[in-house]
């Protein structure tokens, strides 16, 4: 049953392969079904697999399935092959389950869109290399899906490329993350030049025999490559702009999965970075905390409701590094998969009333939506609650178990964290008030016509309640209460190991640190209810915080302006000094040769005196070599 | 000497050998060509096409029949073409060259089908046949002279293409791309020369101790039968053995002048490194590799040598651009491998860190000067300067990986720049500018076009899954084991390659066209007969290129061991943690 794990990704290629053939033939919907079949169709194979998986004794769940040698070379060998165990399982499961909701949303969301048949090529193409990337069972074949992501990820951000801004968006965000990809295969080379090999199996099993100041290069080369792909500083700059693409691709890609790839990879060596120094983790653990605050600040003064959520997307995601820097992957791995749910609810919620208002985005034109979309706006309020950490919803158990890690790691890291997460169901809260309640404002001196909202149509209202179905009962997954309930943490034992951390704070204290989480996230509620509904209190909301602390302009004032120069300059000496040379060169062959061929005057005269001189340099020069 | 070379080549078994065909072949097609009337404009296109195919399969079926476990050279022909001075016609391919015979082969076809000459196209496919010829007969040749010769045939045709069929500033392009590549391979000649004659100093030497065996068993023969009387008539058996024994000390103190590539490079195997007697003298050799070097280097073209490139390509017709992109830069790789690695090993070591580090100059320089680029084609000429610096990083780091990936990324440059010139041509074909700025949201007006050249860009960028990658990926690994630094700095040039070609792409395609580029047509049938057997390469070879590599490895295993013969060099055994170096520190710390 393990072995039929290649028709996980098989499924989405085929997909992908048919309508790239027939796709414009079969047109709308057909080829948007034929998508979602496939897609739910390698849900239900992953389903099988897991439940095989499950089957099996703890120790063996660990299977690869090797399809074919891909690259081999002398020493250097890497088969395209799959690793099932019950991290990549879970992964599978996420994708393909998240995946065929959004696909079925997409047939409704996409109607009437020209690229209708291409919209899901491209959204099969990502599927499958989503699912590559989880189930390779070599840092190369996960390389393979890391990049392929990256393109569908292009290819899909500027899919409505008329736009100069969707286009920028695209290339943006593949430059940078080629940035990260450096770090990613600067890893890969170390990892061959070291152990020889890039099988994960053969890798994590002689990671403790990696020198620690190796094993430290990898880890931090390979979290480079996170930081790109999972959007975290100092690379996060793409994700914002990627939300310039279509709506269910910013809930599947920049929210649920692609983003998470990053989390995955560092889960995936965690042996690698148990080996590295000390201050490896506590390095991810900072990034990723930073990351988590100052995406929060930022999405606190937006006024675009799919940027809110992107900052939101940055600073979750941040939360998830600061998990794996305190050594606690399962905690990372919960988290990922709660935020997949409540943050793709968010999306879909969000792209349903983009839907609703015709289009509209910016939510200081909203307002009282829940008496239009009460199905949107039920659901979303799922979200809300779980993301701002309200218990008994999805988000509070895992970000729970994310900043108790924190904590025993160092209570800085904890703090820095609560304040987060604060200011989390604040922005959030925010969100809730000035899209859903409140008075209507989308018409205005100049929209005096502004059509009414209305409810999307049930294909993009059912993967709303089915996520927020998840989104309030994926806590489930792993309940704090004792070891019994960790359902999560015993399953991924096999790949993650014991966990080091072992919370060792006792029972009162961890009650303790999760009640003060929950007053936090009752702050934020409160103060967002204060400012934005009963709006007693004037919001908050500087400029700088708004436009990004000016950090994404700073670096494309940088880049547009020195870095440019520079690129210039560099052009500019290919031109006028390398070629210049060369021309020189050219220019000197035929000035000196015309010069000389006044030489060849055809006077006898001139010729004997050029003899005569000759004959006397020789003679002199012979001379001088005679030893007297 | 006429006649024995007319009766040599005139021999069945040399006719018969396929490639000798596939090098003839083509210079055939040029002579029929040529002699079609002027009037008959329809026939030239035709044959030029049905040589050009013929000589596709030919190089098809030597795929087919290569042996992939022999690293020697296979289909060899050796016959001697100009016996006083030693030249013969001495062909033959391995691993490394196969492929590269194998791009000439349909790159050529597949130019011809995809653009027809504005005029004249009598000369015009006649000269493309040339090329094709001078293509492969270098790939194939094992004899220096040969080497030389199809070496500089390939300039000329070129030359005819751009002065021809080229754009505005063709006289210049032309003009400095001879002379350019000219002068470079003009010191090759002296150093092909001084190479055949040291060589022939080492056997002369080599050859002392056998001489030496002989003069002293002569004296033996001599004093075991002294004439007891001077007026005594000497034993003729004696005399005749005395006499037997003269001629083969004067044949072996002067052997004759050899050109044989082979010959030369494997006799070096004579040398005794412990004593250090070595019949050449490695002083005089790398002044000889220096000299091939800067043909190499010339045609490459490595950095700061590359400035005819660009102009070349411009100015080029569109087969023009596609052949001197796909196949005839890699004279310059493939001189380095066989001349440099193969022939001269111990200065190739010795120059290794020079080169590695022009590479690794060139794949950014190169990036860097593409990204302001303002012509589309110029774009893509830039880029091939970065491509090529990767293949030179993978060569000169001496790796069997990193090697292969060099041979596996000159097939695979081939495919995607030929193909990316392909698609530029064909939206000047519509535009009639190349000029980004004037160029605009085509994906709208030709979505197929640009579905293509979106497949095509990310091969060219590397990405995993397609052909672009493997070799890029195989150097970079490879390099790494030996030259980490440079690796690490050379793999700057894949983000560029990123920004170089999907800003340009966003340029070209994307954004909203205005009047002109909104009327665009897309590609028609014939072009994307064109570009469908590239686009099944791009994919094929990036997801399956075991059948690619493991022809090329044997060739590549062996060179490397030819280099650790006759060098200090040693290639670093595959790493294993706890056996080598890299044992765990204290982990008490």
């Amino acid at each position: 049953m393990l072995d039929l794990v290649w028709l996980v990704p098989a499924l989405p290629l085929a997909g992908f392969l048919i309508l790239v053939v027939l796709g414009r033939r079969m047109g709308e919907p057909r080829a948007g079904w034929l998508a979602t079949a496939m897609c739910g169709g390698s849900f239900v194979v992953t389903a099988i697999v897991m439940v095989a998986l499950v089957g099996e004794e703890e120790e063996n769940r660990h299977h690869v399935l090797t399809l074919f040698e891909w690259i081999k070379v002398g020493g250097f060998r890497v088969e395209l092959g799959f690793l099932v165990d019950p991290l990549s399982i879970t992964m599978a499961l996420l994708i393909t389950g998240i995946g065929t909701l959004i696909h079925l949303y997409s047939i409704s969301y996409m109607h009437g869109d020209p690229k209708f048949s291409k919209f899901f090529i491209y959204m099969n193409l990502f599927v499958f290399s989503m699912l590559i990337l989880v189930l390779g069972s070599n840092m190369l074949v996960t390389f393979l899906g890391w990049e392929g992501v990256g393109a569908c990820s292009y290819l899909l951000i500027a899919f409505w490329f008329s736009k100069d801004a969707n286009a920028s968006a695209g290339k943006k965000a593949f430059v940078t993350n080629r940035i990260g990809d450096w770090g990613f295969m600067c890893a890969m080379f170390l990892t061959f030049a070291t152990v020889g090999s890039l099988d994960y199996s053969v890798v994590l099993e002689q990671a403790p025999l990696i020198a620690p100041a190796t094993a430290t290069a990898i880890a931090l080369l390979l979290f480079l490559g996170a930081c790109g792909k999972s959007a975290q500083l100092p690379l996060f700059v793409w994700l914002p702009d990627a939300m310039a693409g279509p709506t269910p691709v910013s809930a599947l890609i920049h929210a649920a999965t692609m983003v998470t790839a990053g989390v995955y990879l560092m889960t995936r060596v965690s042996p690698i970075l148990t080996q590295s120094y000390d201050w490896a983790p506590s390095i991810i653990a900072w990034v990723g905390v930073i990351t988590a605050l100052f995406a929060a600040t930022i999405a606190l003064a937006q006024t675009d409701i799919k940027k809110v959520l992107a900052y939101s997307t940055v600073s979750q995601l941040g939360f998830m590094f600061l998990a794996i820097g305190s050594g606690a992957y399962v905690a990372a791995i919960f988290h990922m998969i709660t935020h997949a749910f409540f943050k793709a609810l968010l999306f879909l919620g969000a792209g349903s009333v983009i839907h609703g208002m015709h289009d509209e985005q910016d939510m200081r034109r909203m307002g009282n939506l829940k008496k239009y979309m009460p199905i949107t706006a039920a659901t979303f309020i799922v979200g809300w609650l779980a993301i701002a950490g309200v218990p008994p919803f999805a988000g509070f158990w895992s970000k729970d178990e994310i900043l108790l890690s924190a904590y025993e790691k160092n209570p800085a890291l904890w703090f820095v964290g609560l304040v987060t997460a604060l200011l989390t169901a604040f922005y959030m809260s925010r969100q809730v008030f000035m899209v859903f309640f409140g008075e209507e404002r989308w018409r205005d001196a100049d929209h005096a016509d502004a059509p009414e909202p209305h409810e999307s149509p049930w294909k993009m209202t059912l993967p709303l309640v089915v996520l927020a179905g998840l989104a309030t009962m994926a806590g489930i997954l792993n309940l704090p209460f004792g070891n019994r309930t960790h359902f999560l943490e015993r399953w991924l034992e096999p790949v993650v190991g014991e966990s080091e951390h072992t919370v060792t704070a006792a029972a009162s204290a961890q009650i303790g640190l999760a009640a003060l989480a929950v007053v936090g996230s009752l702050v934020g509620v409160a103060v967002a209810y204060r400012i934005y509904y009963q709006h007693k209190m004037e919001p908050v909301e500087p400029a700088i915080m708004a436009e990004g602390w000016k950090y994404d302009t700073s670096i494309a004032a940088f880049m547009g302006g020195p870095g440019r120069e520079a690129f210039e300059a560099t052009a500019t000496f290919d031109g006028t000094v390398i070629d210049g040379a060369v021309n020189g060169v050219a220019t000197l062959v035929s000035g000196s040769g015309t010069k000389l061929r006044k030489v060849q005057n055809g006077f006898v005269r001139t010729y004997a005196l050029g003899v005569a001189v000759g004959v006397v340099a020789l003679l002199a020069y012979f001379l001088s070599r005679v030893t007297f | 000497m006429l006649a024995t070379l007319l009766a040599e080549v005139s021999a069945p078994s040399v006719v018969t050998t396929p490639l000798t065909q596939a090098v003839v072949l083509p210079f055939l097609g040029a002579i029929v060509v040529s002699l079609i009337p002027r009037g008959r404009a329809e026939l030239h296109r035709v044959v030029a096409l049905l040589f050009a195919v013929a000589t596709g399969a030919l190089t098809l079926a030597l795929l087919a029949g290569f042996d992939r476990n022999d690293s020697g050279f296979q289909f060899e022909v050796n016959r001697v073409w100009i016996s006083d001075f030693g030249i013969s016609w001495h062909l033959g391919i391995d691993g490394i060259s196969l492929f590269l015979v194998v791009l000439s082969g349909f790159l050529f076809p597949l130019a011809m089908v995809a653009v027809t000459p504005a005029h004249d196209p009598k000369p015009y496919y006649a000269w493309l046949l040339v090329l094709q010829g001078g293509c492969i007969g270098v790939f194939c040749a094992l004899d220096l002279f040969v080497f030389f010769v199809m070496f500089e045939i390939v300039l000329v045709p070129m030359y005819f293409l751009i002065l021809g069929w080229g754009y505005a500033d063709r006289v210049y392009a032309a003009l400095k791309f001879f002379i350019f590549t000219m002068f470079g391979s003009a010191l090759m000649l002296v150093g092909i020369v001084a190479l055949a004659f040291l060589s022939r100093d080492g056997v002369v030497e080599a050859n002392q101790a056998r001489v030496a065996a002989i003069q002293s068993d002569m004296a033996a023969a001599q004093a075991s039968q002294a004439p007891p009387e001077p007026d005594t008539p000497v034993d003729p058996a004696l005399e005749a053995r005395l006499a037997e024994g003269e001629v083969r000390i004067e044949e072996l103190r002067n052997p004759k002048l050899n050109f044989d590539l082979v010959a030369i490079a494997e006799r070096q195997t004579v040398t005794d490194t412990s004593t250090g007697a070595s019949p050449f003298d490695w002083g005089a050799a790398r002044w000889i590799f220096l000299a091939f070097a800067l043909a190499f280097a010339v045609k490459v073209p490595l950095f700061p040598l590359h400035t005819w490139l660009p102009d070349a390509h411009t100015q080029a017709p569109t087969a023009g651009s596609v052949i001197l992109a796909g196949v005839m830069l890699k004279l310059g790789t493939y001189g380095f491998v066989r001349f440099g690695l193969y022939l001269l090993p111990e200065p190739s070591v010795f120059f290794a860190p020079a080169l590695v580090t022009l590479g690794v100059i060139g794949i950014l320089y190169g990036a860097v000067v593409a990204t302001m680029q303002k012509d589309l084609k110029r774009l893509v000429a830039y880029s091939s300067v970065a491509h090529l610096g990767f293949i030179i990083l993978g060569i000169f780091a001496l790796t069997t990986v990193s090697i292969e990936g060099g041979v596996v990324q000159m097939f695979n440059h081939g495919i995607s720049t030929g193909a990316l010139f392909l698609l530029v041509g064909m939206i000047y074909e519509r535009r009639h500018t190349r000029d980004i700025s004037s160029l605009k949201g085509l994906q709208k007006s030709a979505p197929i076009l640009a579905a293509v050249f979106t497949l095509v860009m990310l091969s060219s960028i590397g990405l995993p899954g397609l052909n672009g990658f493997v070799g890029e990926f195989l150097i970079l690994v490879g390099s790494f084991l030996t030259r980490r630094w440079f690796t690490v700095v050379a793999a700057v040039g894949v983000v560029l390659a990123a920004l170089y070609l999907l800003w340009a792409f966003q340029r070209v395609f994307h954004g909203e066209p205005d009047e002109d580029n909104a009327a665009m047509a897309d590609m028609n049938w014939r072009e994307g007969l064109v570009m469908a057997p590239l686009l099944v390469l791009i994919v094929f070879l990036g997801v399956y290129p075991k059948p690619m590599l493991d022809r090329i490895e044997p060739a590549v295993a062996r060179l490397v061991s030819h280099v650790e013969d006759h060098s200090d060099y040693r290639e670093p055994a595959v790493a294993t943690v706890g056996a080598g170096v890299d044992a765990p520190g204290e982990d008490g710390e």
